[in-house]
């Protein structure tokens, strides 16, 4: 192999490239993208807009680092892949030649066809552009509408808060993130959200978005064909200046429809991330898997994961093929995080809103109702399937391993402490825990439990 | 949003700075002859008068025409002396005691009104400024910071910037234009110590009140977080009770006065002779001073560090890292976190610790010796006083300080001390204390390395699971508190678990690492 092109420089496509070169010195690689020239962390896009940093500070190389490589980088948008030819044809019309192509080009931002949806001023939060877009339309405003309730869904409503713009956030569903989050967790986010200044509306659906008309509006002409307000589908009309979109990420593949690259959402790839056509794979948000991956725990993955770590994780083993050693993905325990607002969330194995008939959960929850962890373990073994916590801090190594070693419910609560890994000084809630173990097992450290409890009051 | 409340505060403070500001140029001065009597050594005292009999009487408007007239009567009289070949009687500078003993007027008669005003204003003001952040749910809050021209470098910063320096240079340089600071100091030093307010008192004060008030907010901004209050709490302690308070009780006792937490190299004049005598003459206790400041570098750095890491003294104890931790805080973002600088860091602040050493090693070679220089070339004095205006008041003071709001809150601390060097070896290399990373929990955002002061590029190490171990990191703990993901936490275990050497694929991802 001489030359490696890489579509995309985001953590999937950058990750390949490093990889690449820590293992093979010689190859030619170039990353071409269109957003910006540098990659940058596109999960810090929201501190950006709050001021907590600059977009300089998002970047996680220097800039000098790409040519210390020798990865080329090139910024510019990929219009055409042939395949026939190994060619693809940049906007400017100039056609580069590759021995390997890997596609990595992320999401966009999903959409549905809402009547007003082209009004200025609605959006959703998927790059730079849309960045700037919100900057622009977000200046001097001081309502907005969030619809979904998603992880972009909060992200976009605390970066409106933090410029003390009122918020309604508009959720289908019963409670917050129920696609993924059982009841009491979904309702400790919502009370958050509350807390936070948001008009949290749940089972609440947007039938239309509602734009000033023409110059002889109440608004001066430039006002013209911006956002005035949205419609609910039980008739409500909620006024506002900037609708936010949160309802999820589609694979980025329009570009290559008639490439003979064959796709389905994504780009269709195997286990070693190969699609139907010699040398060519696709990893990261763009990519979806024919046959679903299943994780070393056993777990059935998603043929689509839109997720930065799997992203990484991608782009880690494909480097391996690239390099002549054919690796198939094979990931190990799940795990994600976010935070919404100031709870940080962390998951780990399998946990899913709703039990199976084979699980059963154990569920504790902080008095003050900001803190909660949760774990689920299967009826027949007692072993833990899944963990996951809110505003608390776990040692991702501890919770794999008791999921991949499917250790039973009882021990990993009577160790919890080895999974702490918040700050030192911080309240001893892991002995609350032990104190909560669940029906059937004898409450050993009540006293711990009990003394430590009164001193949170 | 600013409440009512903090608009108040906020112009209450601003009133209160300016009036301080406004104190210097407020006074007249009259040199008398009591002026002189009071300030100048008998045996000098006639000379001193016969050569400024023409200002004698004469009301001065300003500090700048009197220090003028009375240096030029001064050095008119050091050059007859040294024509006639008596540079014994050679008369050192007198003009800051001269300066403060002639300062008259409205503002002399009454400092204590002003003092208690400007108090009253400025650390009212600010508190009213700071404690409504209470009412904000708590979390990290680091909205608004680079869209701030305070706290972006903006012209804000540029403003503190130049009065921070400017204050700087007058302390170091020409305390003899800041006695109408002094002045208002007077009384609270006699009430601590027995004696008049120099220049020096007026500068520990200022700096105690900032770390207790700044050290307000930040356990308001934190008040989530234990780490960082304790740490807070710890820091406004040993600035009020070590740095303060017990000097000036033992200044009050007559005993030498110690900071007993500092220690050299950083109190880099720890060895010098004069220092020494003193602590002799003092007997037991002086001899007991010695002792523990010695013990304190050669014992409890190396064994205090193996167990906790530096920040033990950087970012709990010490005095520089109070301040840092404290008014520095809405700056610490601005520290550079590029890879010469890194590089840059390192030269400096390892050439600063072998200048120090080298130094009191001459230093000391003289106290014994009794030669004032080594080889002919390395003389003691020489080189002790360039490191004294070098290293501790421009590098230190100027540079490290006055430089927050451009710089970041740290460059004396990274770049510049002796004794951080020191304990950054310690840390290195034989320390239980690293910065865990979680996992592959990491998502590249930045968070860390931006509010980094140290200019560590944390997330460098985090993204590829790895511990962060460097001499540098001060143990402050805010990379972990801003981490919107839980990745990092400063821990302390066998120094052999320290996992600075990753794998090529971090935890999550089994494809080409378990064996089956
Ligand atoms: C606001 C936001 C917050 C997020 N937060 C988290 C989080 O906290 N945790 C988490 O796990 N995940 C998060 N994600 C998801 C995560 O960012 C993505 O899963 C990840 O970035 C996908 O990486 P990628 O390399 O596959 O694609 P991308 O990062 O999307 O990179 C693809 C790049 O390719 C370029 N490109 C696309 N088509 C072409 C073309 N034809 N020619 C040239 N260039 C092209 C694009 O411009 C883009 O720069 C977040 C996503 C968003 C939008
Ligand atoms: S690495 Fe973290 S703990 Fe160390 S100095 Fe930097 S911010 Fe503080
Ligand atoms: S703040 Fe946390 S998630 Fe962000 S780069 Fe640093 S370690 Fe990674």
């Amino acid at each position: 192999m001489k030359h490696l092109i890489i579509i995309g420089n985001g953590i999937a496509g950058i990750t390949t490239a490093r990889h690449v070169r820590q293992q093979d010195s010689r190859v030619g690689i170039t990353v071409i993208s269109a957003e910006s020239e540098h990659f940058y962390s596109r999960t810090a896009l929201m501190y950006i807009y709050m001021g907590h940093m600059t977009y300089a500070h998002t970047k996680p190389y220097e800039d000098g680092f790409w040519a210390k490589n020798r990865i080329d980088l090139l910024q510019g948008y990929v219009e055409q892949v042939d395949t026939s030819t190994k060619r693809i044809r940049l906007a400017d019309g100039k056609w580069l030649d590759y021995d390997v192509l890997v596609v990595a080009t992320g999401s966009v931002s999903t959409t549905f066809d809402w009547p007003g949806l082209t009004a200025s001023g609605v959006q959703g939060l998927y790059g730079l552009p849309d960045l700037e877009r919100m900057e622009q339309f977000t200046t001097g405003i001081d309502r907005a509408v969030v619809v979904g309730g998603g992880l972009i869904g909060v992200e976009l409503a605390e970066m409106l808060r933090s410029r003390h713009i009122a918020v309604t956030m508009l959720v289908r569903d019963p409670h917050y993130w129920s696609s993924t989050l059982p009841a009491e967790e979904g309702k400790l986010i919502g009370r958050h959200l509350l807390r936070h200044g948001i008009d949290l509306r749940l089972e609440t659906e947007l039938k239309e978005i509602l734009a000033w008309r023409g110059p002889a509006g109440p608004r001066s002409a430039d006002a013209s064909g911006r956002v005035r307000a949205v419609v609910t589908k039980a008739g409500e009309e909620i006024p506002c200046q900037f609708v936010g979109l949160g309802i999820g990420v589609t694979p980025n593949v329009a570009f290559l429809k008639n490439s003979g690259i064959e796709l389905g959402k994504g780009v269709l790839v195997n286990e070693y991330f190969e699609t139907n056509v010699a040398d060519v794979y696709a990893i990261g948000d763009c990519n979806e898997f024919r046959q679903p991956i299943v994780g070393t725990d056993g777990a059935l993955r998603k043929p689509i994961e839109q997720i930065w770590y799997t992203s990484r994780m991608h782009g880690e083993t494909l480097a391996r093929t690239i390099c002549g050693s054919r690796t198939a993905y094979r990931p190990g325990v799940f795990f994600n995080s976010a935070k919404f607002f100031d709870i940080e969330y962390q998951t780990y194995g399998t946990l899913n809103a709703q039990l199976t008939d084979d699980e059963q959960t154990y569920y504790w929850e902080h008095p003050a109702g900001e803190q909660c962890l949760r774990i689920n373990y299967r009826k027949t073994d007692q072993s833990v399937v899944g963990i996951h916590a809110f505003g608390l801090r776990l040692r991702q190594a501890v919770c794999e391993h008791w999921i991949q070693q499917r250790t039973p419910v009882e021990n990993v609560l009577s160790q919890f402490r080895q999974a702490d890994f918040n700050p030192e000084f911080s309240e001893f809630y892991t002995d609350q825990l032990a104190g909560h173990t669940p029906a059937g097992s004898p409450n050993r450290r009540k006293g711990w439990f009990r003394r430590l409890f009164s001193t949170t009051h | 949003m600013q409440t009512t409340g903090q608009r108040i505060g906020l112009t209450a403070f601003l009133i209160g700075f300016a009036l301080f500001i406004a104190t210097l140029p407020l006074s007249r001065y009259v040199l008398t002859d009591k002026v002189l009597s009071q300030t100048i050594n008998k045996e000098q005292l006639a000379a001193v008068r016969m050569a400024t009999a023409s200002m004698q009487g004469k009301v001065y408007g300003s500090s700048v025409g009197f220090v003028g007239d009375f240096r030029a009567a001064i050095a008119r009289l050091n050059e007859g002396y040294k024509q006639r070949n008596e540079t014994s009687r050679f008369i050192h500078d007198y003009a800051f005691p001269v300066t403060k003993a002639a300062s008259t007027g409205f503002f002399s008669d009454n400092s204590q009104l002003f003092f208690w005003l400007i108090l009253l204003l400025c650390v009212g003001g600010a508190l009213l400024y700071i404690l409504p952040a209470q009412r904000a749910l708590p979390g990290i809050k680091n909205n608004g910071i680079y869209q701030d021209p305070a706290t972006n470098r903006g012209w804000i910063g540029v403003v503190v910037c130049g009065f921070l320096i400017g204050f700087y240079v007058l302390l170091y340089f020409f305390p003899e234009y800041m006695t109408n600071w002094v002045l208002l100091f007077d009384p609270l030093s006699q009430l601590l110590n027995g004696g008049p307010a120099s220049q020096w008192f007026v500068y520990g004060t200022l700096y105690t009140l900032v770390i207790l008030v700044m050290g307000v907010r930040m356990m308001v901004k934190y008040r989530h977080s234990r780490y960082q209050q304790l740490r807070t709490l710890s820091v406004m302690f040993f600035q009020v009770v070590f740095a303060f308070l017990i000097p000036e009780l033992l200044a009050f006792f007559h005993q030498p006065a110690q900071d007993l937490k500092n220690m050299w190299p950083l109190d880099y004049s720890f060895y010098f002779d004069y220092r020494i005598d003193e602590k002799i003459k003092a007997g037991t206790f002086g001899i007991f001073l010695l002792v523990w400041g010695t013990a304190l570098w050669m014992l409890g750095v190396p064994i205090l560090t193996y167990f906790y890491g530096k920040r033990w003294y950087c970012s709990w104890v010490c005095g520089c890292g109070g301040l840092a931790e404290t008014l520095g805080d809405p700056y610490r973002q601005l520290s550079d976190k590029r890879l010469v600088v890194w590089k840059l860091e390192r030269i400096m602040v390892h050439s600063v610790l072998v200048f120090a050493v080298v130094m009191t090693a001459l230093v000391l070679y003289t106290y014994w010796s009794g030669q004032p220089s080594l080889f002919g070339f390395l003389d003691s004095y020489g080189i002790r006083s360039v490191y004294g205006s070098a290293i501790g008041a421009i590098f230190a003071g100027v540079l490290g300080t006055g430089f927050y709001p451009v710089f970041g809150s740290r460059v004396w601390c990274r770049f510049g001390c002796p004794l951080a060097a020191y304990l950054g070896l310690v840390q290195r290399f034989k320390s239980r204390f690293r910065i865990t990373t979680n996992g592959g929990q990491c998502i590249s955002c930045g968070n860390c390395s931006t509010y980094c002061e140290m200019g560590i590029d944390v997330r460098w190490y985090a993204q590829r699971g790895q511990d962060i171990v460097r001499s540098s990191c001060v143990g402050c703990g805010i990379c972990s508190a801003v981490c919107p993901r839980g990745v990092l936490n400063l821990e302390t275990d066998s120094v052999t678990t320290r996992n600075t050497n990753p794998g090529p694929i971090l935890l999550g991802n089994n494809s080409f690492r378990i064996q089956p």
